[in-house]
């Protein structure tokens, strides 16, 4: 390397030239854009996060009803804020493994149903108190109590008993899970003084940052936590989380520089964002999914040739290019993809085949009445168009799908899981055991396919308490080869999570998990 | 007492009469909405058990008659109860809001009243000459544009092409009053363009209509300017139906921007509104719409009392 790049390089990593101008210049000097990008991210590295200054988020997803209750987060901005205040047990890592926060190991029995976790000592709260196990096994009580309304009641149902003994945290299940301290990732589940019974919305936790200000659906200022015991993450001096619902404001504000970094790009627009001075598109392929459903109870549905016939009679490239732009991946009809562990990448792809759709659909023996799917702009960006590009591909082979626009309001009560085929999307989930069991275990509340399959379940409860790998792998793989063939999901595609990023962020990592760095963006990036 | 008094005391009461009729309307309305405040609260998870703990606790079996008067009682003295949502007390988070929404009408209109009375006067003035016809067609084509358009393309003006404001609006407490008039720049262009030709064609209609009178041509032809016609004759006998234009285009930037608020982020009543309507908070929805009631009929007893005053006929009744 010239001495001039080295030179560049090392200012670039200060900050002292910004990463434009440094990309710029590596270029001239005959270094490819990616071996540029890579030189820096390393140098940057090796120069140390920045501390100081403040660090704003643009973020689509929050509304005026929001609450600091950990328990009742569900849209984007909630979701953001607990990752920024909070401290879970653990966290996933982008390459999913666990990262251990309040937890410091967890170890379980043999047969997966009795977990240990020990708690780190001298975790310190905002308010100056010390993490105890005690609270710890609160939280998760509250957690289970029907009247919290938490996100993660699912999640901690399975738990029959908990109790602290010191600074260990035992956790007795009703049955074997191999994955339980993946669970304990879950965004609901922060740790709070006492378990946040007497106030569940004070905002008190062990995360880098404290809450200073709390507006619902407007703003969360944060100033940082001066004791957080992790020196890897809190650079900023304050950061903040911005509600900022429409898409061109949003962006417009990324441009401005009145936020750092925003959620969702628009697909659409993401081609434009590129070329813009002092802004970067990050694209994390990540678990999420635009799927269309067919509940398996209902006719014609109840019909797998039906099934089948509309499964073939779908593009996915074509989605993936004029739906996604670009930023995403083809799906396979079953909800998981190479983000998850044991994923199977032997599944063969399932393509668009108008003659073999045509010859289910004939056999399926339907009397060529219309199909209805339903859709709205509320399941998933770009559904509409989504919807009737199916439509179109369908009719190509002859099945008389037709499409009916549903409105927003209202789309989550009125039409998923219930009318019987209609546009929906899911968010991922950490581990294929806890997506499955959302939503395709025959007895799960969200199961909006109704998918009734004895041999799933068996083999999703067999491979639940299963501590071998390979065969957990193995139980896996016939589990998604029996959704994509008989299951009600039409699964075209995985959608990447699009952020916009200036360039003036460093420390950012693509995140499968969720967006937005699985939420930490404000807590482990900083200003370089 | 004095008549005019007597007059804005006389509305001023039929206005909480009429408010009281809004208020029983406001509840029926929302008591006819499928499902009630205990089935909105607990959701999809609601269990038979639950669902009558709350009631019961809530007071939600009490005859509709004791919980209107209970929920009217709670209005007199401040106590619009908590959001179901996040549990926070609606009259302090109401209070911000409306706050916010004042702040931006207020500057929307500060700027959009006298800018379209002007505009009104001159375009009569050359009633059918160039300023008129460029004058109508400005305002026309700024009323014409959706709002989301027009703040689409005022962002993209004056945030990228002359970066010189913030686009996204939100105001905070503690904010400074210049902070806060740099960070509602947009938006208020926005509703300025909005509601400029409304104002503008009345204000020019009115006064052209009075300068058929006889009077008019009395001054003309004893040699008045035409300007001063105008200013000292005509406007005063057209300000009655001015100032009714004027109160509907005032009303409808306090309850009527919902659109423009979202575009730009700013936390006022509008999107507070759309935000606990979405999530059933029924609570809420019946404050709020019992608050932009209030700000309906308060401004149209306003726009009475004036064009009252304004017209000589109607102040010295025979």
């Amino acid at each position: 390397m010239s001495q001039e790049l080295k030179y560049l390089l090392m200012q670039a990593a200060k900050g002292r030239i910004s990463r434009r101008t440094f990309l710029g210049k590596a270029a001239a000097a005959g270094v490819t854009g990616a071996m540029a990008n890579t030189l820096l991210a390393r140098a940057a590295r090796a120069e140390g996060p920045k501390k100081g200054g403040i660090i704003r988020a643009g973020m689509q997803g929050g509304e005026s009803t929001n609450s600091l209750d950990p328990a009742l987060a569900a849209s984007e901005a909630p979701f953001m804020t607990n990752m920024t205040w909070g401290e879970m047990l653990v966290n996933v890592t982008p390459t999913g493994e666990l990262d251990y926060r309040i937890a410091e190991e967890a170890s379980s029995s043999a047969d997966a149903t009795e977990w240990t976790f020990k708690i780190r000592k001298g975790v310190e709260y905002h308010d100056g108190s010390t993490v105890t196990a005690e609270d710890v096994v609160a939280t998760l009580k509250r957690h289970t109590d029907e009247k919290s309304q938490s996100g993660a009641l699912g999640i901690v149902q399975g738990i029959s008993d908990m109790k602290a003994e010191g600074d260990m945290v035992k956790l007795t299940l009703a049955s074997a899970n191999a994955d339980l301290p993946y669970l304990m990732a879950d965004y609901h589940l922060v740790i709070q003084p006492g378990g946040g019974v007497d106030k569940p919305d004070a905002g008190i936790g062990a995360g880098a940052y404290k809450v200073e200000v709390f507006e619902p659906g407007v703003r969360v200022g944060f100033t940082k936590h001066a004791n957080y015991f992790d020196s890897n993450a809190g650079h900023a001096d304050q950061v903040e989380i911005l509600v900022i619902n429409d898409n061109t404001a949003r962006t417009a504000a990324l441009q401005s520089g009145q936020v750092h970094m925003m959620n969702r790009v628009d697909p659409k627009i993401a081609a434009l964002l590129k070329g813009a001075t002092g802004v970067r598109i990050e694209a994390a392929a990540g678990k999420g999914h635009y799927v269309f459903i067919m509940r398996c109870d209902e006719p014609p549905f109840d019909n797998n040739d039906m099934r089948m016939a509309l499964k073939y009679a779908i593009n996915r490239e074509e989605m993936v290019a004029k739906i996604l732009g670009g930023l995403g991946s083809v799906g396979n009809d079953f909800p998981i993809n190479s983000s998850y562990p044991l994923f199977d990448d032997t599944i063969e792809q399932r393509a668009y085949d108008p003659a073999k759709a045509k010859e289910y659909y004939d056999k399926s023996g339907h009397d060529g009445s219309p199909i209805i799917l339903r859709t709205g702009n509320a399941a998933f960006p770009g559904a509409v168009d989504a919807a009737n590009l199916f439509a179109a591909s369908a009719q190509a082979a002859g099945i008389p799908l037709e499409v009916k626009l549903e409105p927003d309001d209202g789309y989550w009560s009125n039409v998923w899981n219930v009318a019987p085929f209609c546009a929906s999307y899911w968010g991922g989930r950490p581990v294929q055991d806890q997506m499955y069991s959302t939503a395709y275990l025959s007895t799960a509340d969200w199961n909006d396919t109704a998918f009734k399959n004895a041999a799933f379940d068996e083999l999703l409860l067999a491979a639940r308490g299963e501590l071998d790998e390979a065969k957990r792998k193995e139980e896996y793989s016939k589990m998604a080869h029996i959704l994509r063939d008989e299951g009600g999901l039409i699964l075209p595609m995985f959608n990447d999570w699009v952020e916009g990023v200036r360039d003036e962020i460093a420390g950012w990592v693509n995140d499968p998990n969720q967006e937005m760095m699985n939420g930490l963006a404000l807590s482990r990036c900083w200003l370089a | 007492m004095h008549p005019i008094l007597k007059l804005v005391i006389q509305r001023l009461a039929l206005g909480l009469l009429l408010l009281l009729a809004i208020s029983a309307v406001i509840f029926l309305g929302v008591e006819a909405l499928p499902g009630d405040t205990a089935q909105a609260i607990l959701g999809q998870s609601a269990t038979p058990q639950a669902l009558a703990n709350l009631r019961e606790q809530m007071g939600l079996n009490d005859p509709a008659l004791t919980r209107y008067f209970h929920w009217l009682g709670g209005v007199v003295t401040g106590d619009l109860g908590k959001s179901l949502t996040n549990g926070t007390d609606i009259a302090t988070a109401i209070g911000q809001r409306l706050g916010n929404t004042l702040f931006l009408a207020g500057c929307a209109a500060v700027i959009a009243v006298p800018l379209a009375l002007t505009l009104g006067l001159i375009a009569a003035r050359y009633a059918g000459k160039w300023p008129d016809k460029l004058i109508s067609a400005v305002t026309l084509t700024t009323i014409s544009l959706p709002e989301f358009v027009a703040a689409y393309f005022v962002i993209y003006l004056l945030t990228q092409v002359f970066p010189i404001f913030q686009p996204v609006a939100m105001v905070f407490p503690g904010m400074g009053f210049w902070a806060k008039l740099n960070a509602v720049a947009l938006p208020v262009i926005v509703l300025v363009m909005v509601v400029l030709a409304h104002m503008m064609r009345m204000t020019r209609a009115a006064i052209l209509n009075v300068m058929q009178s006889a009077y008019i041509e009395t001054a003309e032809l004893k040699g008045v300017p035409p300007m001063q016609v105008i200013w000292r004759h005509a406007f005063p006998n057209a300000i009655a139906p001015i100032v009714q234009v004027v109160v509907l285009n005032l009303a409808y930037l306090v309850v009527g921007v919902v659109v423009v608020e979202v575009v730009f982020g700013y936390n006022a009543l509008g999107q507070y509104l759309v935000d606990h309507v979405t999530k059933r908070d029924l609570p809420v929805v019946q404050a709020v719409g019992l608050v932009f009631a209030a700000v309906y009929i308060g401004l149209n007893i306003f726009a009475d009392v004036v064009a009252i005053i304004a017209n000589p006929r109607l102040r010295h009744p025979k």
